[in-house]
Parts: C-alpha cells; structure tokens; sequence
C-alpha cells in the first residue's frame, strides 16, 4: 500500500478495499521497521493518528470524504500542533507543547488527513542538512551516509523511505526543494502568501512559505489544494482565488516556453547533474516544449542578499526566545539579562546564534544601510530579472541543487560552504515565485532534482509541467533500496 | 569587513547571548567570513533602486476594530517556565 498514489489510496478507501485505520497501521508498522535507521521524525503520534483515521472511516462511510480523508500524512516539526510537542528542531522548544494549530495542519485535518507525527529539521529551519537538529542528523535513505539535504529533510526522508504518502514542509531559501532533490521526491515551495503562516514558526518573515513534500505532483496538486487560501490570520496571507490544481494537470505542453537561465548552468554546477537536467529538458522538447536561453543577470547575488535579510528577519522574530513565556530556561538565574543571556545561549544551537549575531550586527545603529537596505534593493533587481524573463517564457527550468546529496559532516563545519548549497533556489524566495523540484535521472545512484520556477500564482502550472513529464517517465517512481 | 572580539561582545550583548572568552575567536572569525560573501552585494549598482519591502507589493490589509480573541491567558500560562497568580515570574528587577 505504502507506493500507492493519493488518487489510489483515495479510491481504495472509498471502495471499502481497506479502512484508514488498517493503512495508517501499515504505515505505522512502516515507520517502526525503518526509523532507527533514518531519524527522520521528532515526534511519532501514534494514538492521535489512530484516532484520526478512525474519524476519518466514519466520514468516508457517511460519504463526505475529501480526497485526503485517511490519507497518512507527517508535518514538519517547524507547525504548530496543539497538544502536541513543537520542538521546531530546538532544545529551545524541547518542552513546548503548542497551546494552537497551524491554519496548515488544521486544513489538513478538516480534510480528513491522519498526522502520523512530526517531522525532524533544521533547528529552526536553518540549514541544508539536517544537521543542525538538536535531535541528531537524518540519513538519507538512498545512502545512508550522506544528508537528505534541508531544512525539511526529516520530511523528506520519510516520504522518499515511504513511511508517509506526503509531507508539509517549509521554505526560507529552499528548505522544501534541496532536500526533495537530494532524496529523489517531488517538492513544492508555492508563491509567498499562498499558504498561510499562521502556526508556523517564523525564521524570515518575508521569505518563509509553507508547502509539501510528495511522491509525485499528482500527489502534491491535492496536498496544496488542501493548505492553499486566505487566512485572516496571516496578514501577508494572499487574497487571491484558489484555482482547482488536479484539473489542469493533463493539459498538453506543446507551445510550452521553458527559459533556461545561462547563469544556473555555470562552473559551480556538477557535470553528471548537468547531463541529468539536459535529459530532462530533452524530454520536454518532445513534448512540445520550446526551449529559450533567458539571463537572470543579479541572481549571482542571491546567497550574499539572502545571507542578509534572512538572519536580519531571524534576529527579530528569534527575540521572542526569553525563557520567560515559553520555552528554555536555564537554571538559577541570577538577574533579568542573565535568565535572557543563559537561556538563549544553552536554548539555540551554534548555527542559529551565529545568525542571530548576523542579524543583529546588520540592523544595528549605522549599519542598516549598507546591509538590510542594500539587500533589499538587490531584491528588487532580482525580481525585476525574473520578471524580464517571464515576459518571454512561462516557466524557467534548470537544476535544483548544485551538485547530488553530500556526505554528512562533510560541511558541517564550513558555513559558507554549505550556503552555496542553495545557490540555485534562493532568488524564487528573494522574489516570492513558485518553485517546485522533482526527481530527474540519477547521477551515481544518488538523486537529482529538476527544479522549474513560475510565475506569481502559476502553481497550477508547474504542477501541470511537472506532472507532464512524470506521465512520461518514470523518475519518480524509484524507491530506494531496502524501503 | 573582518569583526574584532569587542565587536562580538558588543553584537552578543545586542542579541542577548552569552558568547564564552575562550569562543569568541571562533565566533568573530565565522561572522568574518559570512560578511566576506555578503560584501558580494556591493558590486551591484543600486542608485535609485527602491528597496522591495513585498514581493507582491501588498498592502497592509486592514480588519473592523472589534474584539476577535478570547482570553485563554491560563492556557498559554501553562506551557510556561514559572508563573503566580496569572502572572509571569522572573528575578527581581526592582530591589
């Protein structure tokens, strides 16, 4: 059951071939026989998902069943879950039970969806690794030695392992699509506001957006149907109509105009994952496709703008971190500043602090226009680059990471170096676009990602494009070994 | 733009973490380097470019002043590390 699409878990379901409560147990006994080996949850909520599937078979006897009802799903550890540990991947958050839902996770569960847990990451969704964690690396499961990239790669992980039929994710710089590329999934980062905030734990304000992990885009048109919308609680959150993203999925591509970026296929970019993404355009030609160069001449700063605005926006929203409210405290304060200073210091790990002092260094008194102001009009340039490109093309393609999965710990220690891991998906963030990453073929046996960039609200179509070639392929299909 | 160890001190203290004597060589050299890639920024030209404050350039939406929450003030208080009578407890600030 676990390698079957949504569409025919749904249709097994409503058919009374098997209950939601025997699948989410397969996928439980799933998770129990591989999880040792991955790492890839925080939490594991086994009774809460049983007692959802059982909810989820009374809807589906009285036919009111949505497509996701009794689908088994995980959410990253970053959405709030109420009455449910929300660690965000944090010593900070080790004891936080949240006292609310997320709009995400309360959509899904509106929709029928059975959490089976939560998902590790990042401390705070800061990193391309999973390193960071304060609960240990993740594997990824197609070796276990290398990352399965971040900042989602618990969730990652755990839909390439098939513990899960799709996961929530977060996207700051590419935290949905790396880590998607390098376990060999489909991930989609959607346009900023489409998806509510509200529940998530803030690391960049203006660059976060919430979207989904899944095995195909099939799989993730019905995920982002269920989380994308208006939600008053978010005041970034996008009024605009939520079309229906299964429909178009068929629509032919012929006459597609897919840009390639000259400046995404340079020297930094590893040749096997190149030949791998020319296959992929390749196939596209023959769908119909036509294939144009297009420049992105500022994306070249993409890392060094990012590098300031995020940490800047960290350094505020990680200010609410007082050992007062919520979370950490250390022992025996002596006064108010040390409760502050200790608690924070033993609370955040070594990756989150040095960007709490980027931050805080950027936006302190004199610096703020060369650092914050500067990164911001550098936004702007890069968006105008994009929106240059999009009067010529409809969607751009090119890879998603620069080279495949890395070894773990082979970065750890090089800060930059890891940045750069993310050279190719941070400017659809800096501009707020529509990303979506998916399997391409393998290089060395290890993961490659397509990734295929849109337009401000064009999720419909990358999802069309992307579906299109999984009709074609079968890339996305490959499970890895032993799962 | 390479940072000294009272740079660090004096971030550190901005952001209210304790950064240990023995790490902040360590510490300075690393916001050292992450500064060196950020100077990338300054080989672009952006006289006159008007900074993005949104990607969609919304505006701030604005909602009917009325009351929207309930008061759940015991149920946030109960996740916290010390609280009495409804209030949050921290070391005396006043003597």
């Amino acid at each position: 059951m676990h390698t079957k699409s949504i569409a025919e878990l749904g249709a097994g379901l409503r058919a009374g071939e098997f209950s939601s409560v025997e699948l989410t147990r397969a996928f439980l006994d799933r998770i129990e026989r591989y999880e040792a080996d991955l790492n890839s949850f925080i939490t594991l909520a086994p009774e809460h998902a049983l007692t959802g599937a059982a909810k989820a078979d009374a809807m589906i006897r009285r036919g009111e069943a949505a497509p996701l009802a009794g689908i088994p799903i995980a959410h990253k550890d970053i959405f709030c879950t109420n009455g449910l540990k929300t660690s965000c991947g944090s010593k900070m958050l080790d004891s936080f039970i949240a006292p609310y839902d997320a709009t995400v996770v309360s959509r899904l569960d509106e929709a029928g969806a059975v959490m089976l847990g939560k998902t590790n990451m990042d401390e705070f969704a800061m990193g391309s690794s999973n390193e960071t964690s304060y609960y240990g690396v993740v594997h990824n499961p197609w070796d276990r030695r290398l990352v399965p990239g971040g900042s989602s790669g618990g969730s990652a992980a755990a839909v390439a392992a098939r513990l899960c039929t799709a996961a929530t994710g977060t996207d700051t710089g590419g935290s949905i699509r790396q880590p998607a590329a390098l376990c060999g999934i489909t991930g989609l980062k959607p346009t900023y506001g489409r998806v509510s905030r509200y529940g998530m734990i803030a690391f960049a304000s203006s660059l976060d957006q919430g979207g989904v992990l899944c095995r195909s885009a099939a799989d993730a048109a019905v995920m982002l149907q269920a989380i994308a919308g208006f939600d008053p609680r978010d005041s970034t959150s996008a009024q605009e109509p939520v079309p229906d993203y299964s429909e178009p999925l068929h629509e032919s591509l012929a006459g597609l105009r897919i840009g390639l970026p000259k400046e995404y296929f340079n020297e930094g970019l590893d040749g096997e994952v190149a030949r791998s993404i020319e296959l992929a355009i390749d196939e596209y030609r023959r769908l119909g496709a036509e294939v144009v160069d297009v420049s992105l001449p500022n994306s070249g700063l993409s890392v060094a703008t990012y590098y300031v605005v995020a940490p800047a926006e960290c350094s505020s929203n990680l200010s609410r971190f007082d050992g007062v409210r919520f979370g950490y405290r250390c022992q025996a304060p002596a006064d108010l500043e040390d409760l502050y200073k200790r608690s924070r210091s033993e609370g955040f790990g070594a990756e989150v602090k040095r960007r709490i002092l980027i931050g805080t260094y950027a936006l302190s008194a004199g610096y703020y226009d060369a650092y914050y102001l500067k990164a911001q009009q550098i936004r702007h340039l890069i968006s105008d680059d994009f929106r240059r490109a999009f009067e010529r093309v409809d969607v751009i393609m090119g890879p998603t990471s620069p080279t495949t999965a890395f070894a773990i710990g082979e970065k750890a220690d090089d800060p930059v170096t890891m940045y750069l891991s993310d050279i190719y998906t941070i400017a659809a963030n800096l501009a707020g676009l529509p990303g979506i990453s998916i399997p391409v073929r393998q290089a060395a046996g290890k993961p490659v990602g397509l990734q295929i960039i849109g337009n401000y609200f064009q999720e419909a179509k990358l999802l069309n494009v992307a579906h299109r070639l999984q009709q074609e392929s079968d890339w996305h299909l490959a499970v890895p070994a032993g799962y | 733009m390479s940072l000294e160890r009272s740079d660090v001190e004096n971030i550190a203290h901005l952001a209210r973490l304790a950064v240990n004597e023995s790490e902040l060589d360590a510490v300075a050299g690393d916001l050292s380097t992450i500064l060196e890639l950020v100077a990338q920024m300054n080989s672009a030209d952006t006289s006159g470019v008007i900074p993005m404050a949104h990607p969609l350039h919304m505006a701030q939406r604005l909602r009917p002043d009325e009351v929207s929450e309930i008061d759940e003030r015991a149920h946030f208080q109960s996740i916290a590390p010390a609280t009495e009578d409804g209030l949050y407890l921290v070391p005396r600030v006043v003597e």
